[in-house]
């Protein structure tokens, strides 16, 4: 008791502790999250430099980013990112359009979702490579083609979480606009619409998620640029450096989106928020 | 003069009409605090949501100062068992959902004046999530308020909340009703609400199986005198008041 009395008032501690307080506050979400991937890159490097795993199949993490730094360095990694990007970023924009229009569809009106839901979800049992044939056969082997499959992996989830988010807007909540004789935009505007953005937002991460997945099918089958072309030529030409390296890429490049995507909803979930906020706080004490 | 005259509502579901009311007559005064009690079933919350213009009455009319009522209108405001606030809207927007056709520095005017009345100042920015189960339901009061209705709708809007802040509600809720000349109608299933709060108890009785029977609504004029003598043991064997709440009279 006398002790900690003693270093309680030690300018020092005082030091640390409001140290420790701001690393608290600001950084260790963050930092947490960092812990996994170091442990993992100490036991590859550990693995790789002791050669327990041969090199030829296991570079060391020093080979790989020299590997990246190369192509970064006559330019191509940039338009090999690029272009995987932009596959990424049309497959979720028209994917994502063509689920919200039909989600809203669905979820308000019972009649469109008897005609179309049970087809819908008929086609979501459909494993995702049987469009492969189909989708070239119809759009060729190009850009279309892959553009169409990231779509269809986009869709369905975006589909699925914004009908069931119409579908379970509170009754009670309608009455609450009836009773105090809010128009039909009235009642969009603050019922509708804000009760169903944290489904549709979560929908549109799962499908940015499967949208990544399905791009790397989609370059995997045949592509001659992109992340997912790297992948096949490092396997052809004997690199597993390379192919590690896209694979961290994909890893980087996905979670930034989904940061993205994260970051410009989060003014319309400040009321969600501040739950989060409030228990974390309640765990923290 | 609120005037409720020859009003049935038949719910027609798949298979059998339900009907919660028969023509079901009965006039409340202004400024009159009324308890609406009876066993569950018996189509109270039916009765309010006609008169709050949420249900459409089978037969019959209702008038609010001889002038018919079809939809909800800003005379008559409605306060629900559950508070109902949108859970994306801080406690000054909820209260702003009923007065969003006024302009911006009426709204703030009337908004924080409602709050004051219901002893929430320095609420505003509060979402719901951070309010109490009392604190939700004076909100959702004040959202009923802000619209300055002559008619008060309540149904059971204290039977969710601990002994303690229900009993400084029906304080509140008595003050309001007086300083704003309100006429409040509120069904209830604890008989110290009833009592301690209404001018007047009505019993609501179940349309019968024929149907030719009707809704019957008896009559306690004089709740705090008259209850312990002649209608306290209808009461009982009616079993329309929670145990609990009879011993404790
Ligand atoms: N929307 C509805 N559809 C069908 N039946 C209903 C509906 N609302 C109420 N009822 C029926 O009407 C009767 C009266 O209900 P209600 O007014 O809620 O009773 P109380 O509020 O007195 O408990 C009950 O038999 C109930 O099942
Ligand atoms: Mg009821």
């Amino acid at each position: 008791m006398n002790i900690f009395f003693k270093i309680n008032n030690n300018k020092l501690y005082k030091l640390l502790k409001s140290l420790y307080n701001l690393f608290k506050a600001k950084f260790s979400q963050p930092l947490i999250g960092i812990i996994l991937p170091v442990i993992i890159l100490l036991i590859w490097y550990f693995l790789a430099v002791t050669e327990t795993i041969r090199n030829s199949l296991l570079p060391t993490p020093n080979e790989v980013l020299k590997e990246i730094l190369i192509l970064a360095h006559d330019g191509t990694l940039f338009s090999h990112i690029q272009i995987t990007l932009t596959r990424v970023f049309y497959g979720f924009i028209g994917g994502g359009i063509a689920a919200t229009i039909l989600g809203i569809l669905t979820g308000v009106s019972p009649f469109i979702r008897k005609l179309f839901d049970p087809t819908i979800q008929a086609l979501k049992a459909v494993p995702s490579l049987a469009w492969v044939p189909l989708f070239i056969l119809w759009f060729g082997i190009f850009e279309n083609s892959k553009v169409a499959l990231i779509s269809v992996g986009v869709f369905f989830p975006v589909y699925l979480n914004l009908m069931m988010g119409i579908r379970q807007i509170d009754k009670r909540m309608i009455e609450v606009a009836n009773i105090n004789n809010l128009n039909l935009f009235q009642t969009i505007r603050w019922i509708l619409l804000p009760g169903i953005i944290p489904e549709w937002i979560t929908g549109l991460r799962s499908g940015l998620a499967l949208g990544w997945m399905f791009v790397i099918a989609a370059e995997l089958m045949g592509a001659s640029e992109g992340l997912g072309y790297l992948m096949i030529d490092g396997q052809m030409t004997g690199r597993p450096a390379l192919i590690i390296g896209a694979l961290i890429l994909f890893a980087i490049i996905g979670k930034l989106t989904d940061e993205l995507i994260y970051l410009s909803a989060k003014p319309f979930l400040k009321w969600k928020e501040s739950l989060d906020t409030m228990q974390g706080g309640a765990n923290n004490a | 003069m609120l005037e409720i005259s020859n009003i049935s509502k038949i719910f027609k579901n798949n298979e059998k009409d339900v009907a919660a009311l028969q023509k079901t007559n009965l006039l409340i005064n202004d400024h009159e605090i009324i308890s609406l009690v009876g066993q569950s079933g018996c189509g109270k919350s039916t009765l309010l949501r006609i008169i709050g213009g949420l249900e459409k009455a089978s037969t019959g009319f209702i008038k609010l100062n001889n002038k018919i009522i079809k939809k909800p209108s800003s005379n008559i405001g409605m306060v629900f068992q559950d508070p109902r606030l949108m859970p994306w809207l801080n406690v000054y927007d909820n209260i702003k959902l009923s007065i969003l056709n006024e302009n911006k520095k009426q709204q703030k005017v009337k908004i924080s004046k409602t709050l004051q009345k219901v002893g929430l100042e320095n609420c505003e920015k509060l979402w719901p999530r951070e309010l109490s189960g009392g604190m939700a339901q004076r909100v959702a009061i004040a959202r009923a308020l802000v619209r300055e209705p002559k008619v008060l709708l309540l149904d059971e809007p204290f039977s969710a909340l601990d002994s303690f802040t229900k009993t400084n509600l029906h304080q509140h809720v008595k003050e309001l009703w007086a300083s704003l000349k309100l006429t409040i109608i509120m069904v209830t299933h604890d008989i110290n609400e009833a009592t301690s709060m209404s001018d007047r108890i009505l019993i609501v009785q179940k349309p019968g199986e024929k149907e030719d029977k009707n809704t019957q609504i008896i009559n306690i004029n004089n709740p705090r005198s008259d209850l312990k003598n002649v209608k306290y043991n209808e009461l009982i064997k009616n079993s329309i008041f929670k145990e609990s709440s009879i011993k404790t009279l």
